[in-house]
C-alpha cells in the first residue's frame, strides 16, 4: 500500500515540477558539448551565440520579439543530443543551433526532418555553425539544414591550392579522427592532391579513434618512420592540442596543414616549434583584416581571458544573416525564414557572403594562414600570430552538390 | 624498422611505467581489501589538480611533494569515514560506494577549477630534450617519470619484504583474519595502506597531469586500463603489476605501429577473403584500429584462463 | 544489515501485491499521459524514458537481486538488442513485412542470442571474477562498436524511421503518445514475464545459488547452468528494453552499450532496492526523473546526484523500497517517533542548506562566471565575490555536522531501533 502511495506522491511532486514553461519569445535551443573532452569550444561558442543574440535584442529585437538562447550539453555525442533536441523542442524552442561534432549534426539533421513531417506547424529550424560533413549539403541534404561554415571539401581545395604551389611538399601523411567527417578530410585530400600535384606521394592515411586518445606519440613515431615533409589533419579540440604537443614533444619537423590549428589551447601547445610550420585553412584569422578589430575588442570587453580568445567570425555572419532574413519575411515563422534565409546575400567586413539556395551552404572568403612571430595580433599570449597565405573569395569556394532536397509547400 | 621499434619500444616503457605508478597503488589496495576501487583514478585526477594549483602558489617541486601527501590523507579519511562504514553491507556496497565517489570527486574537481582543461604546462625546469634518438627528441619530463616509477617500485618493493611493517602488510595481504587474531591492528593497516595507495596514485597525478591534459574527465580517461594493469597482473603480487603495465604498454604502443590486418595475413597467403564482406570486414580492422581493445581482450583472456593473473599471490 | 538479511526481508515484501493492485496501476500508467502537467510532449518522453529505464533495470535484477551475478558490463545485451532492433526497423523501412510494434522482439532476439554465446563464457566464474570479466567484456563491445561501421554505424550510430513500415496495425508511432503506450504495453508484459520467472523452478534455484552455491550443488544443481539460464533471460529482457530504446529514439549509437549505461542501471537497481522485485522500477524511475529535471535548476545537479547514491549506500543499503516498507510503522502517529524526526530535522537542515550554498556559489564561480557573481540560492539573493556568504555557510554546515550525531544519540532511547 505505502509503496503505491509513495509512488503517487513522487510523480505528483514530478508532475508539479513538470509544468511546463510558456513565452513569447523566440527560444534558440544550443546543443553542444558544455562538459568533456570537447568542452572548451562549446563553452566558448555558447559565449560568441550569446554575445550575438543580446546584440540583436539591444537593437530591438526580431521583428519586436526578444530572442533567447537555451544551452543542452550533448557531449558530442548522438544520441544525447537527440534526448537534448526533443526536450528543446518542448520547451518552445523553433531553432537549433549545433556545430560540434558532424555525428552529431548528421543525427540532428535527419531528426529534425523527421519532427518536421510528422508534425506540421510545429516546424524547427537547424542552424549548423561548424559541423562541416560534406553530405549534409550533398547527398543527406534537408530544406530545414543551414550551414554558416565552409564544408571539408570546400576547405581542403583552397588548402590545396596553397599547397599546390609550395615545391617544397612531396611526401604527404594523413591523420585523422575516425568518423564521417575525418573520413572526409582524408578522402579530399587525397582526390584533390591527386587532381593539383599528382607528384606528391600520400605515405600515411591514418584513422583514430575520436577523442580517445591520450598520448599521440606512437603517431608521431610513424610518422617520422614514413619520413613526411607535411601532415594533414582535421583533428579539433582535444585531439588537435595533443597530436600538435606530441610532435613537438618528438622534435617533429613537418609542415602542419590543419582545419583547426587555431582551436583553443593548440598555438600555446606548439610554441615556437610552430613558425612558419602551422597552418590554418579557416574563415579569418585576427591579423585578416584591419576591419575586424572593432567587433573583436566588444567581445573582449564582455568575455575577457585567455580562455575567451574570439574565435567564431561565422557566428557573427550567421545570426546577423538570421536577422535580415527575419527583416524580410517580417516574420519569426522558421518556415517563412528559412524561405527568406536561402539566396540571402549580405556584406560583411571581410567580403560578400551568400547562403546558396541550391543546398543550403554559406558561401563566404576564406584564409589559409600560417602561424608567425611578430604579427600585429598574437593568440593567446604567446606572442605568435597569424600570417595570411592566401585569401580565396566567397564566390570562388563554391563546388558542385548532388543535394535534391524536398522543399515545403 | 630498426628505428620505428626503437622508438616504439622506448614509448611502450614510458607509457607502461606511467600505468605501472598508477596501478601501485591500487594493487595494494584491491589486493588487501578486495575493494575494487572506482576512485583510484579520481585520486590520480586530485594529484594533478592539486599540484597545479600547489605549483602557482609554490612551484613545482614543493608540489610534487605536498600533492601526494594531501592525497594520502584525503585517502585515509575515505577509508576511515566512508569504507568502513560501508564494509558491513557486503562487498557490493563498497564497489558501489567508491564508484560513487568517482562521480562525487569528479564534479568537486569541476565545481573548483571549472570544466575546461586547465594550464598545467610542462615545468621550465623540466621543460628540455633529454637525448636524440633517431632524430626524435626525447623530453625530460618523460625521463623524470621513468625514474619516480622505478623508484616506486624499488621502495615499494624494500619496504613491503624488508621492514616490520611491511611484512604485516603482506601477511595481511593473504591472511587478514589470522593477522588480527595474532594482536596486529589490522584496521589501521587498512587504513594506512589505502592512504599509500592514494598517495601514489596522487604521486602519479603530480606528472600525469602535465603529460595528459588535466581536466575533469581525466579519471575516465585513465580508470578502465588500471584495473586491466591489476588484474592481469595479479593480485598481490607489485611485480606482476610492474610486468603487466609494461606488457600492456609496450603491446599498444606497437599495436598503432602495425598497419595490416588479419586480412592481409590471408590475403599474402593466398586465402581470398573479399574485403567487401562482413567477414571481410572483421578481418579488416588493422591492427592499428584495433589498439585500443588490445587490453580488455587481454583481461577477458587472463580472466577466463587463469583468473590468478600472471604472478598472483591469491585468487580474486 | 547483511545481504543475507536483506534478501530475506524481500519476501515479505511480495505479499503487497494483489489484483486489485495490479488493475489499479495498469489503470494509472494508461491514464497517466493525460493528466494535466504531464500531457506536454517533454513530460511524456520523460515517463517513456522512465518505462524504458525499468524494464532495464528489472533485467539487471535478474542478475544481481536474484542470483546474485553483480554485472558491470549489463548494457552490452540492452546495445546489442538495440542494434538488431534499429537494423530490423531499417529493413522495415525497405519494405519488409513486420508491423512496426513487434520489433522490440528483435531486439529481445538480440539480447538473447549475445547472452547465450557470452553467458557461455563467462558464467562459469561467479563473484569479483564475474564482475570484472563483464567490465572486461563491456568495454571490449564499446571500442569494437568504432571498428565495425557496417552494423554498428561508427560514430554516427545507426539510424531507422519508426512511420515508415509496410503494415502497422493501426498504431502509426508518429507521436510520444503512441510510444508511451507501445513502451508501457511491453513493460508490463516484461514485468509479469520477469515476476513469473522468480516463481519458476528455474528462478527459485537462481536464489538458492545466490545464497549459497555450494549447498546447491550438494542437493545435486550445476551452479554453471543454472547462473548461465539466468544470465540468458536477463539478456534477452535486456535486449527487449534495447529494442524500445530504438523504437523511442530511432537511432542507436556506440554509447548505449558503454560503460556509463552499465553503471546507471547498476545504480537504479541498486537505489530502488535490489531485494525487492519492485525495486529496480522505483530505482529507474527516480534516477531518469532526476537526470532529467535536475538539471534545469541547477548546474550542480550531479554532484547531488552522486551525493544522495553515497548518502543512499552509507546509510540505506536496501534501496527506496526497503525504506519504505520499513517505514510503514512510521505513517502510525507515535510521539517519540515524531519528537525525534523533528529534532533530526534542524541539523540536517543546516548541513543541506550550508552545503547547497557553497556548492552553488563554487559552480558559479568556476563554471558560468559571466553570468556575474550576484545570484540566488534557496530563495536568498547573495553575491558569491564576498565572503560573508562563504563564512556563514561554513558555520551552518559546521554547526549542522557537528549537532546531528548528538542530537541522534540522545534521542534514540528504544533499544533494536537502528536509525
Amino acid at each position: 500500500m505505502s509503496v503505491r502511495t509513495s509512488s503517487a506522491v513522487g510523480l505528483g511532486f514530478a508532475i508539479a515540477c513538470l509544468a511546463g514553461s510558456a513565452g513569447a519569445d523566440v527560444k534558440i535551443a544550443f546543443i553542444d558539448p558544455l562538459s568533456g573532452g570537447a568542452a572548451s569550444t562549446g563553452i566558448l561558442a555558447q559565449k560568441t551565440h550569446q554575445f550575438y543574440i543580446d546584440a540583436i535584442n539591444a537593437a530591438g529585437g526580431l521583428n519586436g520579439e526578444k530572442l533567447e538562447l537555451l544551452s543542452y550539453d550533448n557531449k558530442v555525442n548522438p544520441q544525447e543530443s537527440l534526448i537534448q533536441l526533443k526536450r528543446a523542442i518542448d520547451e518552445g524552442a523553433r531553432y537549433i543551433v549545433q556545430g560540434n561534432g558532424s555525428a552529431v549534426a548528421l543525427a540532428i539533421s535527419d531528426a529534425v526532418q523527421k519532427h518536421n513531417e510528422r508534425n506540421p506547424g510545429k516546424e524547427v529550424v537547424y542552424l549548423n555553425y561548424a559541423a562541416i560533413d560534406p553530405a549534409l549539403t550533398n547527398d543527406k541534404c534537408t530544406f530545414w539544414h543551414f550551414r554558416f561554415d565552409a564544408d571539408a571539401d570546400m576547405k581542403m581545395a583552397a588548402m590545396t591550392d596553397v599547397i599546390a604551389r609550395d615545391a617544397k611538399v612531396k611526401r604527404v601523411y594523413l591523420i585523422n579522427q575516425d568518423y564521417s567527417f575525418g573520413k572526409a578530410v582524408a578522402a579530399a585530400a587525397r582526390r584533390m592532391l591527386g587532381e593539383k600535384r599528382p607528384d606528391v606521394t600520400i605515405v600515411g592515411d591514418e584513422l583514430h579513434p575520436l577523442q580517445k586518445v591520450n598520448d599521440f606519440s606512437p603517431y608521431v613515431a610513424k610518422i617520422k618512420a614514413a619520413a613526411a615533409d607535411t601532415v594533414i589533419t582535421g583533428n579539433w579540440s582535444n585531439d588537435m592540442v595533443l597530436l600538435i604537443k606530441a610532435g613537438k614533444d618528438a622534435g617533429l619537423k613537418v609542415e602542419w596543414e590543419t582545419y583547426y590549428g587555431g582551436s583553443p589551447g593548440t598555438v600555446t601547445a606548439v610554441g615556437e616549434a610552430g613558425v612558419d610550420t602551422l597552418k590554418q585553412v579557416s574563415e579569418w584569422h585576427r591579423n585578416a583584416a584591419p576591419e575586424l578589430d572593432g567587433s573583436v575588442a566588444a567581445f573582449s570587453k564582455r568575455f575577457p581571458g585567455k580562455e575567451n580568445e574570439y574565435a567564431y567570425w561565422r557566428a557573427k555572419t550567421m545570426w546577423e544573416m538570421f536577422a535580415a532574413a527575419a527583416k524580410k519575411a517580417q516574420s519569426n515563422d522558421p518556415v517563412k525564414v528559412a524561405r527568406a534565409l536561402e539566396g540571402l546575400k549580405m556584406p560583411t567586413s571581410l567580403g560578400e557572403v551568400e547562403m546558396r539556395a541550391d543546398n543550403h551552404q554559406l558561401l563566404q572568403p576564406l584564409y589559409v594562414s600560417t602561424l608567425e612571430r611578430n604579427m600585429k595580433y598574437d593568440s593567446e599570449g604567446t606572442g605568435l600570430g597569424w600570417r595570411t597565405d592566401a585569401k580565396v573569395d566567397g564566390k570562388a569556394t563554391a563546388l558542385p552538390t548532388t543535394c535534391k532536397m524536398e522543399r515545403p509547400k | 624498422m630498426l628505428e620505428i621499434v626503437t622508438v616504439s619500444l622506448l614509448n611502450g616503457v614510458v607509457y607502461g611505467l606511467l600505468l605501472f605508478m598508477l596501478s601501485s597503488g591500487l594493487t595494494l589496495i584491491f589486493s588487501m581489501m578486495g575493494v575494487l576501487n572506482f576512485a583510484h583514478a579520481s585520486l590520480f585526477m586530485l594529484g594533478a589538480y592539486l599540484s597545479y594549483q600547489l605549483g602557482r602558489w609554490v612551484g613545482f617541486w614543493p608540489a610534487l611533494v605536498v600533492a601526494p601527501l594531501l592525497c594520502a590523507a584525503i585517502g585515509a579519511a575515505i577509508e576511515r569515514w566512508g569504507l568502513r562504514r560501508v564494509h558491513p553491507h557486503g562487498h557490493v556496497a563498497e564497489i558501489l560506494f567508491t564508484f560513487g565517489l568517482a562521480y562525487v570527486i569528479e564534479e568537486l574537481v569541476t565545481m573548483t577549477w571549472g570544466r575546461n582543461a586547465v594550464a598545467n604546462p610542462v615545468p621550465a625546469s623540466i621543460d628540455f630534450s633529454l637525448f636524440t634518438l633517431f632524430g626524435s627528441t626525447f623530453p625530460a619530463y618523460k625521463g623524470l617519470m621513468m625514474a619516480i616509477s622505478v623508484a616506486m617500485f624499488v621502495c615499494l618493493y624494500v619496504a613491503l619484504r624488508r621492514t616490520r611493517i611491511g611484512l604485516i602488510i603482506q601477511a595481511a595481504l593473504t591472511h587478514p583474519r589470522m593477522v588480527s587474531a595474532l594482536g596486529h591492528d589490522v584496521p589501521a593497516v587498512f587504513v594506512l595502506v589505502f592512504a599509500i595507495g592514494s598517495g601514489l596514485a596522487g604521486l602519479a597525478g603530480v606528472i600525469g597531469g602535465f603529460m595528459l591534459l588535466t581536466q575533469p574527465t581525466l579519471a575516465h580517461a585513465v580508470g578502465p586500463i588500471v584495473f586491466v594493469v591489476v588484474v592481469v597482473g595479479g593480485l598481490g603480487s607489485l611485480a606482476g603489476a610492474l610486468i603487466a603495465s609494461m606488457l600492456i604498454g609496450i603491446l599498444q604502443t606497437f599495436a598503432v605501429a602495425v598497419d595490416y590486418s588479419m586480412l592481409d595475413v590471408l590475403n599474402a597467403m593466398g586465402v581470398g577473403v573479399s574485403r567487401a564482406s562482413a567477414l571481410g570486414e572483421v578481418l579488416g580492422i588493422k591492427l592499428a584500429t584495433a589498439a585500443p581493445v588490445v587490453p580488455y581482450l587481454l583481461l577477458v583472456l587472463m580472466l577466463v584462463v587463469r583468473p590468478r593473473g600472471l604472478l598472483g599471490t591469491r585468487d580474486v | 544489515m547483511s545481504e543475507a538479511a536483506i534478501v530475506a526481508h524481500g519476501a515479505a515484501g511480495r505479499r503487497t501485491w494483489n489484483r486489485g493492485a495490479m488493475v489499479a496501476l495498469v489503470g494509472l500508467l494508461l491514464v497517466l499521459p493525460h493528466i494535466p502537467g504531464l500531457a506536454s510532449d517533454f513530460a511524456r518522453s520523460l515517463l517513456t524514458q522512465m518505462g524504458i529505464a525499468a524494464v532495464f533495470a528489472l533485467s539487471f535484477n535478474v542478475l544481481f537481486g536474484q542470483t546474485g551475478l553483480l554485472s558491470f558490463g549489463h548494457a552490452v545485451y540492452f546495445g546489442m538488442g538495440g542494434y538488431a532492433a534499429i537494423h530490423a526497423m531499417r529493413a522495415i523501412n525497405h519494405g519488409f513485412p513486420l508491423p512496426m510494434v513487434l520489433v522490440p522482439l528483435a531486439g529481445a532476439a538480440g539480447g538473447l542470442a549475445c547472452g547465450l554465446v557470452l553467458g557461455a563464457l563467462t558464467t562459469r566464474r561467479a563473484g569479483t571474477i564475474f564482475a570484472l570479466i563483464s567490465l572486461g567484456v563491456g568495454e571490449l563491445f564499446y571500442a569494437a562498436a568504432f571498428m565495425l561501421p557496417r552494423f554498428f554505424g561508427g560514430e554516427e550510430g545507426i539510424s531507422a524511421s519508426r512511420t515508415r513500415g509496410s503494415f502497422d496495425l493501426g498504431i502509426p508511432l508518429a507521436t510520444q503518445l503512441d510510444v508511451y503506450y507501445v513502451v508501457v504495453a511491453w513493460g508490463l508484459v516484461a514485468a509479469a514475464l520477469m515476476y513469473a520467472f522468480q516463481s519458476t523452478p528455474v528462478g527459485r534455484m537462481c536464489n538458492a545459488v545466490r545464497d549459497n552455491p555450494q549447498r546447491a550443488q550438494f542437493v545435486g544443481y550445476s551452479t554453471t547452468r543454472v547462473r548461465f539460464i539466468a544470465f540468458a533471460v536477463a539478456a534477452m529482457f535486456a535486449g527487449l528494453a534495447g529494442g524500445l530504446h530504438a523504437v523511442n529514439y530511432e537511432i542507436v549509437a556506440a554509447d548505449a552499450l558503454g560503460a556509463q549505461r552499465s553503471g546507471a542501471v547498476l545504480i537504479m537497481a541498486y537505489i530502488g532496492g535490489c531485494a525487492y522485485f519492485a525495486g529496480p522500477v522505483l530505482g529507474a524511475i527516480a534516477i531518469t526523473w532526476l537526470s532529467s529535471s535536475l538539471s534545469s535548476y541547477t548546474p550542480a545537479w550531479q554532484l547531488y546526484l552522486g551525493v544522495f547514491f553515497i548518502v543512499m549506500i552509507l546509510y540505506a543499503p536496501e534501496g527506496i523500497a526497503g525504506l519504505l516498507l520499513r517505514h510503514r510503522a512510521a505513517t502510525r502517529p507515535s510521539r517519540g517517533g515524531w519528537a525525534r524526526a523533528a529534532s533530526a530535522s534542524v541539523p540536517l537542515l543546516l548541513i543541506a542548506a550550508g552545503a547547497i550554498v557553497i556548492v552553488e556559489m563554487g559552480y558559479r564561480l568556476s563554471t558560468q562566471a559571466e553570468l556575474g557573481t550576484r545570484m540566488r540560492v534557496l530563495w536568498i539573493g547573495l553575491d558569491a565575490a564576498s565572503a560573508w556568504p562563504w563564512v556563514l555557510a561554513t558555520i551552518a554546515f559546521a554547526v549542522g555536522a557537528i549537532a546531528l550525531p548528538r542530537v541522534l544519540r540522545s534521542s534514540s532511547g528504544a533499544p533494536g531501533e537502528a536509525s
